[in-house]
């Protein structure tokens, strides 16, 4: 969003630049109440996250600041859970996530967490399966129905759904950024954003590619295969 | 392309048109869809606040703690009763505007406008409004792009977020955007849907956002009937054809700068204001048992 300065009693915009803001962002998001953050932001938020795990047959949500302070009476609870089951956040079936969830035998518990500098309305959430932990991640609902994920599995990431993503993990070595861009190039696709993160050198690393376009899954494969890419998801909301 | 409400209405006046064919063709630009996948868009919004605006009126929703469980029905009967000090119509537009409060705070579905806390105002004053003077779907539609136009100014130019700038931003805004709309409905010049505008800002400005228990529903359901009506005497105040000096922008503006001079327990945060009175300490307990 481009802020403007206020001089003379006029607003001083270049003139001809796109209007910054889509009336659809005014009107809307169509969601379910009560709140644009504390419901439809984490319905958002965890449907984001499930597209990062497998398969899982338990999930653990960490509340953090007001998630913790105020979830309950704006239902972040069931869009937390309605949100990694898929459900989107402007489906009814969000007030019924308890239940469905236990008829489709996925396990849940919410905990309160501290996570140090975060967003005040931010959730880790942890996938597991048979015991075993998949996948951890860390987001937050900043607001209107927008979101940020900023950690996955400890990796500084950021990434908001907004447009189709790529996340990848992969050695920390020469060649490999090289493969990821020629498999996307070859297949006609446009990178938007790209951010590579790593914990310490020649380590494991990861990589969020954000595109335009639908990625067919035959791209998709090729950039997995190769010895140093370790596993490619896609997330499209 | 408009980036302020001086440009919109330069703009709609210079060509002669209407402010929602101003926001239509900039919105054709910056989503890079055709006309009939905007007025598409729109129609699927207004379905939904159509709805959200009706379905609480004939039965109590549930809401957590129950605080505004039955809130909109029971106005709405009133406005049926024939004794009201408003009359049939204030009062229907007070029980539209609570009912979309209700069905948000029941986990229903609504379309924010700008907000989900906010999501009464525009609806109830501009169905109601459409309903009053006989006007066809279309004519409501082409009010509610007009009203999101002005919307979207204030989004890009400052807020819309409670957090950020109290109840003026959230409910004042939703509360001008259906002023503007109004007085297109009522045949007002585009000049007048400003005027209305800043008429409904200027009403409001300098109030806290002090949600109780931090939940959306005490004071706002409340907010969202009594901006209504506030939507609809800034929209017959410019009506009345009497001129107001200072310019859209500039309330806006102000709104802004008052929304950064309140302290942060006016802002959401449930610290001050009614969410601070003993009162609404005990409703807290209650609902999260501390």
């Amino acid at each position: 969003m481009v802020w403007s300065l206020f001089i003379d009693g006029k607003f001083d915009k270049g003139q001809g630049i796109d209007m910054g803001v889509s009336i659809f962002q005014v009107a809307g998001p169509i969601m379910i109440g009560p709140s644009s953050s504390h419901t439809a932001g984490a319905a958002r938020l965890g449907r984001i996250a499930a597209k990062l795990a497998d398969d899982f047959d338990f999930v653990s949500f960490g509340l953090h600041g007001s998630f913790a302070k105020t979830g309950k009476g704006h239902g972040t609870d069931k869009a937390l859970l309605a949100g990694v089951m898929g459900i989107r956040e402007d489906d009814e079936a969000i007030s019924n996530a308890y239940a469905i969830a236990d008829a489709a035998k996925i396990g849940y518990e919410f905990h309160d967490v501290d996570l140090p500098g975060a967003h005040e309305n931010s959730v880790r959430i942890a996938f597991y399966k048979n015991d075993g932990l998949l996948c951890l991640v860390d987001g937050s609902s900043l607001g209107g129905g927008e979101v940020r994920i900023s950690r996955i599995d400890g990796y500084e990431v950021e990434l908001s759904g907004n447009l189709p993503t790529i996340f990848v993990r992969q050695q920390d070595k020469r060649g490999v950024i090289s493969h990821i861009t020629t498999v996307l190039a070859d297949g006609g696709i446009n990178i938007a954003t790209m951010k590579v993160s790593r914990k310490n050198r020649s380590e494991e690393a990861t990589c969020v590619i954000e595109v335009d376009d639908v990625i067919e899954e035959e791209i998709l494969n090729k950039m997995e295969n190769n010895p140093n890419i370790y596993a490619v998801k896609f997330i499209k909301l | 392309m408009y980036h302020s409400c001086r440009q919109l209405l330069e703009m709609a006046e210079t060509r002669n048109v209407p402010i929602h064919e101003i926001v239509i063709e900039n919105e054709m630009k910056h989503s890079d869809m055709s006309r009939a996948e905007v007025m598409e868009h729109m129609k699927e919004r207004y379905g939904i606040m159509f709805a959200s605006a009706e379905k609480a009126l004939d039965q109590p929703l549930p809401t957590e703690g129950s605080l505004i469980t039955g809130i909109a029905s029971n106005q709405y009967r009133h406005s049926q009763s024939g004794a009201t000090l408003c009359g049939r119509f204030i009062n229907t537009v007070m029980a539209r505007a609570l009912s979309c409060s209700e069905v948000n705070a029941s986990m229903g579905k609504i379309c924010a406008m700008p907000t989900a806390g906010s999501c009464g105002i525009v609806p109830a004053v501009l169905i109601s409004v459409g309903e009053k003077y006989e006007k066809t779907q279309e004519d409501v539609i082409n009010a509610l792009i007009t009203a999101t136009g002005l919307g979207a100014v204030v989004v890009e130019n400052a807020t819309v977020a409670g957090s950020e700038g109290g109840c003026q931003a959230e409910c004042g805004v939703a509360a001008g955007m259906a002023a503007a709309g109004a007085v297109e409905l009522s045949g007002g010049t585009p000049a007048m849907s400003m005027e209305a505008f800043s008429l409904a800002l200027i009403n409001i400005m300098g109030l806290v956002c002090d949600p109780v228990a931090g939940l959306v529903q005490i004071p706002c359901a409340q907010r969202n009937a009594s901006q209504a009506v506030n939507a609809l005497l800034s929209a017959d105040l410019a009506l009345g054809g009497s001129k107001f000096p200072i310019p859209t922008d500039e309330v806006i503006d102000a709104m802004y700068k008052v929304g950064k001079l309140l302290p942060v327990q006016l802002r959401e945060t449930a610290m001050g204001g009614i969410a601070a009175t003993e009162t609404a300490k005990r409703i807290t307990d209650k609902i999260f048992g501390h």
